[in-house]
């Protein structure tokens, strides 16, 4: 399969970031052409698209607007989720610092076909500081020309964006996460029902849509349902992202008709592994994905062929592990990350989330014990599906998946009390941690 | 009433100290006037004033999280939930120069380790600890979603990507 240019099509030019460069490449168009149709139009267009939203959750953006109540007492809210700090992945960076008015343009379509009010904001990690500057930038740009402010492209509708940076927290990546921290609160998850697309930030009806969902849209309303089904599978449609990082010689943002083949995409264009070592275990879908071995990368990148697999493409960050990576070291680092970033709400995943942090670390360390492999599976069984958010199931996935794939490296790691022979440990075990 | 360690809710440190109140400057008032009228609760403003503060002062202090707080309708104790929940916020000073090191999976892979011990050994600091001219604080920090250029470290706003322990050094010698 061919690498293509739509959601990147602009990225590689001189200045793509302004918008004279936008609209040299025919932008603002599909806004323009949107605000003549009927929202209702718009949505059955976006039904009949099949997109799929690209955060992690892989859930049909149409349908998700058509939950949105119309004539609810309070506003509608359209909001942005840039938060991306899944390890692995780094596709909406792209699309932020390179064409952030593709990304504006399928923000004001969006909000029109759900009714939103005038406002509408954008939730950027707040490490993207360069990412958020960009997006000011363009916004003004936007704003200077007329799209957004008070009766955009000459219609009766108004509407203005803002960027709103976040503060470090990897759960305020999660919808309602993400709307209790746009309220000014800690990015706790709510209790879902009431879902956000009834009452969600300030108490109105609210769509969360992640950066590479919207960026799709222009496309859809520009050339078409039929046009974007052309890309990928049924079910599975449009242009992807594929964002490939850790042991490839050409690691990257790639953009393909969605569902190429990841054995394909790791050997033939990143290149293959570092040093041409063997692979050890693929992860394809960010920090959350359960493990892939070699022999079962063989799979088209799409929803749910990778859910057939036992995985998930989640955001599609494809973290390619070689075979000099130790495994338990690796999964102690993911550990540590979900530990780090449980926003304590929940017990079993604050406290199981840290427990398996240090099982994994006394593993790594040559103290651990027989039943260590079996008491982080039996952890991992009363952390998932017991806390309000997804956090907790993200943080079991890569343990379960490598417990069971490699378990004789892990009791290897017991009875040798080291890393399995040929297998390379990254940290000094003897720095002192900084507290959580 | 023996000291308490500076973790400690009810360590002196964490109260303001009446001598020392803060207020913003006309130009940070203006911005912080231009914040509220995005948001159509006060409390929604909490976030983007806290990072006003930040920029102004270096670090959120109590007497800032008072002042932000008297702001914006606030308590104290709310206004602190939210900064001790978030990474970004520094809940102490940090150096001219806070030199953050991803060190998640795909940065480990790439060795983004031996850079964090090697800027840890070479300041002599204790990860998280600044360095006694108050040059340069040290910490490792979680996925700066920039694993196709690994390793990455972030110094104060900028990221710089594709980083080695030799890179970082040069990068030190400039960062005075």
């Amino acid at each position: 399969m061919q690498p293509i240019k739509v959601l990147t099509a602009n990225i590689d030019k001189p200045n793509s970031a302004s918008v004279e460069t936008y609209l040299e490449s025919g932008g603002y168009a599909a806004a323009r052409k949107a605000l003549g149709m009927k929202p209702d139009e718009i949505i059955q267009l976006v039904k009949d698209s099949e997109l799929r939203g690209r955060g992690g959750a892989g859930f049909p953006t149409g349908s998700k607007w058509g939950f949105v109540p119309k004539n609810a007492p309070k506003p509608t809210w359209l909001l942005c989720n840039a938060d991306e700090s899944e390890p692995g992945t780094f596709k909406d960076r792209v699309i932020i610092e390179k064409d952030p008015h593709l990304l504006i343009e399928g923000m004001i379509i969006s909000a029109f076909a759900i009714g939103s009010n005038p406002m509408s904001y954008i939730y950027i990690r707040g490490e993207f500081h360069y990412g958020a500057m960009v997006l000011e930038k363009a916004l003004e740009e936007a704003r200077a020309k007329g799209f957004l402010g008070k009766g955009i492209f000459g219609s009766n509708f108004d509407f203005d964006i803002t960027v709103h940076r976040g503060a470090g927290a990897y759960i305020c990546g999660e919808e309602t996460g993400l709307i209790e921290s746009l309220e000014g609160h800690r990015g706790q998850p709510r209790v879902k029902p009431p879902f956000p697309a009834v009452i969600g930030v300030f108490g109105g009806p609210t769509v969360v849509q992640n950066v590479e969902t919207l960026a799709c849209v222009p496309f859809i309303v520009d050339k078409g349902a039929e046009w974007f089904k052309g890309f990928g599978s049924p079910k599975n449609t449009g242009p992807k992202l594929y964002c490939v990082s850790g042991n490839v010689k050409k690691p990257g943002v790639y953009e393909f008709p969605i569902g190429v083949n990841l054995k394909e995409l790791i050997y033939e264009h990143c290149g293959g592994i570092t040093n041409d070592r063997k692979l050890k275990a693929v992860i394809p879908g960010g920090a959350s994905a359960p493990m892939l071995l070699p022999h079962e990368i063989d799979l088209a990148l799409n929803f749910d062929d990778v859910m057939k697999a036992g995985s998930m493409l989640g955001s599609a960050g494809i973290i390619v592990l070689d075979e000099s990576v130790c495994i338990v070291d690796a999964v102690w680092r993911l550990a540590k990350f979900f530990a780090h970033e449980s926003c304590g709400q929940c017990t079993p995943c604050r406290e199981g989330t840290n427990w398996m942090e240090s099982i994994l670390d006394r593993m790594e360390r040559g103290e651990g014990r027989q039943q260590d492999a079996d008491l982080l599976l039996d952890m991992a069984d009363n952390i998932g599906g017991k806390s309000l958010c997804a956090l907790g199931d993200a943080a079991i996935g890569p343990v379960i998946s490598s417990v069971k794939k490699f378990r004789d490296e892990y009791l290897h790691h017991v009875t040798h009390k080291s890393c399995l022979p040929g297998t390379k440990r990254y940290r000094r075990l003897d720095m002192p941690v900084a507290a959580h | 009433m023996a000291d308490l360690h500076p973790d400690n809710p009810y360590a002196k440190v964490r109260f303001p100290d009446r001598g020392k109140l803060v207020e913003f400057l006309p130009d940070a008032k203006k911005r912080f006037d231009h914040i509220l009228t995005r948001y159509p609760t006060k409390e929604a403003a909490l976030l983007p004033t806290l990072h006003l503060a930040q920029e102004e002062w270096g670090w959120i202090s109590p007497e800032v999280v008072h002042y932000v707080g008297s702001l914006l309708d606030l308590s104290p104790a709310t206004v602190f939930g939210v900064v001790s929940f978030y990474n970004m916020y520094n809940q102490k000073p940090v150096g001219k120069y806070h030199l953050q090191v991803c060190t998640n999976l795909s940065c480990m892979v790439t060795n983004a380790y031996d850079i964090y011990e090697h800027l840890c050994e070479k300041l002599g600091v204790n990860p998280g600890e600044t360095t006694g001219d108050g040059r340069y604080t040290v910490a490792e920090v979680e996925c700066l979603g920039s694993c196709g250029t690994a390793p990455v470290v972030q110094v104060n706003n900028d990221y710089h990507e594709n980083m080695d322990v030799r890179k970082m050094d040069e990068l030190l010698a400039k960062l005075k």
